[in-house]
């Protein structure tokens, strides 16, 4: 970009330049890549879109903070808050043999009045149905009892690496966020082989002579509490450590000085201190854990009710959409949904 | 320093134990000449040889690697603009909205975002025809957007704790928006966008849940393959699999984490 052309001669330039990698990048994904052209064709629409934006913008003179704003703002709406309205919208019809699978919301009549078919009943029949209503109880109770087990797990870890001097901090800090990349499956995939008859675990009690029997642990509930508690561990870990590394280590010592006992001191300063913490961990691992459905279905008992597990045989074995639609948007407004709002509080509260 | 004590110590140690254990038995077995996984016959590296025979395996790696790459770019982008409307841009109407869309997709349980996109693509094919069935295009639209939210967390705590008297000293000095943007704070925060790149790469090579949901035939992921094996039982080729994937990652880590030392270092 030359500042030596004035704008209206750079614009047609800029634009022209940006098409052409455009092009280029299309025609290697193409070729290179080896992708279908519709995502070559999605990637230059993109482009092109975004330019005559940019065009139409200039012409009519809209602001370029609103054309920059727009991109990020845009994209979220259609792929993220939009697929909700279509779920509650689907979660209003029948499932019927069509395709798509559901029915619409209302219909013509020959004599064109408008018959409205859009119905609760799919909310009616999971509320009154024990065993989604037990399904969600049962799915709450396993997140909220590994969201514990997390926590005082994680807390002992996260004040060791917040207490512990540099290098050896961001060793331990490495170390905690390793597991996280790599892949979640496969050290889900690592509890089988821990766990099952002629498991790892069961191996080393039998050679050591602490049991004559192999222990059966997969497929128990205790298995899906371990998974759980394993794959979300760093979640608890790392906003603990955040909070707990800005904790002024002299206020442990002036409480220490009044003759505050270490137990005293932790309960009255630390603990109170590293609040924040604790309720960031505690969402993270709390929320996806009352969705999950790949621990449960590795690790857990075939009969073992959780919702994630509900939608998902709802969808892909029943192919009832509707039915798990309203599922899906029970779970958004029994747990999503006031947790987001305590965020937001919370946040406000902090800028403040 | 304060004395530790011995509580935290034995806590911390047991709990690396913990997070560390399954992994190092799954590699040490991957090298195990037995088909029974877990009882040890003899040091071989025979799995790795059949995983590489393994055509649907390598074929779903592919597609996998293709659409991490693509979402992660897409996400990069997106994200960081985001994050940069959101860090420099004062107020404006949908702040709040941008804000909640842009930190909901981290905690949105996995079966409820696959689902509701699903969904949309089902809708907006029925009205728009686009896009015609599933595939790969889905599956980069969903991990784009969700690995969007990622970046943009990395990219604002970046931009926050970032000197802004830099930007205020290129704009006194006459270079535009647009010309500050690309010279000043790009590079500043390149090092957190290439952070958030990786991150958005690993987790859309992670992802099962969303692609399952999204996905069409003849588009099936790695995650994909390696769950129908895994339901069925234990696979040695899915350890040796493993094994690999842990490698690359902790050499990179490690190599990451090395730069990071000296780079600090140097800095004091």
């Amino acid at each position: 970009m030359s500042d030596a052309l004035p704008t209206p001669r750079r614009f047609p330039l800029t634009a022209g330049l940006m098409a052409g990698v455009g092009g280029l990048l299309g025609a290697t994904a193409v070729g290179w890549l080896g992708l279908p052209p519709n995502v070559a064709l999605l990637l230059s629409i993109t482009v092109g879109v975004a330019l005559l934006a940019f065009a139409l913008g200039r012409v009519m003179g809209w602001s370029d903070r609103w054309m920059v704003i727009a991109i990020p703002l845009g994209w979220f709406l259609v792929f993220f808050l939009v697929p909700f309205f279509v779920l509650g919208r689907i979660s209003l019809s029948e499932a019927i043999i069509a395709r798509p699978p559901y029915s619409p919301l209302w219909d013509t009549a020959p004599d064109g009045s408008i018959e409205i078919l859009a119905s609760l009943q799919n909310y009616g029949f999971i509320l009154g149905e024990s065993l989604y209503r037990n399904a969600y109880l049962s799915s709450m109770q396993v997140a909220a009892v590994s969201t514990v087990f997390a926590l005082l797990i994680g807390y002992p870890i996260a004040y060791y690496i917040a207490r512990s001097e540099e290098p050896k901090r961001s060793i331990l800090l490495l170390m905690v966020i390793l597991p996280f990349w790599t892949s979640f499956l496969l050290r889900v995939y690592a509890w089988i082989g821990f766990l099952r008859r002629e498991g790892v675990i069961n191996n080393l009690l039998l050679w050591a002579g602490i049991i004559d029997e192999p222990l059966v642990m997969m497929q128990t509930p205790g298995a899906v509490y371990v998974g759980i508690v394993y794959t979300y561990l760093p979640f608890m870990i790392l906003p603990l450590y955040a909070t707990l590394v800005k904790l002024d280590g002299a206020l442990l010592e002036a409480a220490a000085d009044l003759g505050a006992s270490p137990i005293v001191t932790f309960f009255t300063v630390t603990l109170p201190l590293s609040l924040p913490g604790i309720v960031a961990g505690s969402m993270l691992v709390f929320i996806p854990a009352v969705g999950e459905y790949v621990i449960p279905a590795l690790l857990g008992p075939s009969d073992m009710l959780m919702i994630g597990r509900t939608l998902w045989d709802e969808f892909f074995s029943s192919r009832d959409w509707p039915v798990a639609s309203a599922v899906a948007i029970i779970m958004l407004i029994l747990v999503v949904l006031p947790i987001m709002w305590l965020q937001s509080v919370q946040n406000r509260q902090e800028q403040r | 320093m304060r004395r530790n004590g011995w509580f935290l110590p034995i806590m911390a140690t047991l709990g690396f134990g913990f997070l560390y254990a399954p992994i190092v038995s799954l590699v040490i077995f991957s090298f195990n000449e037995s088909r029974l996984v877990t009882v040890w016959g003899g040091f071989s590296t025979r799995w790795y040889g059949e995983l590489l025979r393994d055509g649907q395996m390598l074929a779903a790696a592919w597609i996998s690697l293709k659409v991490a790459m693509i979402s992660a770019s897409v996400a990069t982008i997106i994200g960081t603009l985001a994050a940069f409307v959101l860090t420099r841009f004062g107020t404006f109407r949908g702040k709040l909205l941008l804000t909640g869309m842009a930190t909901a997709p981290l905690v949105m349980p996995e079966v409820i975002t696959g689902l509701s996109l699903l969904l949309l693509f089902v809708a907006m094919e029925g009205m728009l025809g686009w896009p015609a069935g599933r595939g790969l295009t889905t599956v980069v639209i969903a991990h784009s957007t969700f690995c969007a939210a990622y970046v943009a967390v990395i990219a604002q705590s970046r931009l926050r704790d970032m000197d802004e008297s830099l930007e205020e000293a290129a704009r006194d000095l006459g270079a535009g928006p647009v010309r500050v943007f690309f010279d000043i704070t790009l590079p500043v925060i390149a090092p957190a966008l290439v952070s958030g790149w990786l991150l958005a790469f690993t987790l859309s090579l992670d992802d099962l849940v969303i692609a399952s949901f999204v996905s069409g035939p003849g588009a099936s992921t790695l995650p994909m393959v390696i769950f129908s094996k895994v339901r069925l039982g234990v696979s040695p080729d899915v350890n040796a699999l493993a094994s690999i994937i842990i490698g690359i990652v902790a050499v990179a880590v490690t190599i990451a984490g090395f730069l990071l030392l000296r780079q600090s270092k140097t800095a004091r």
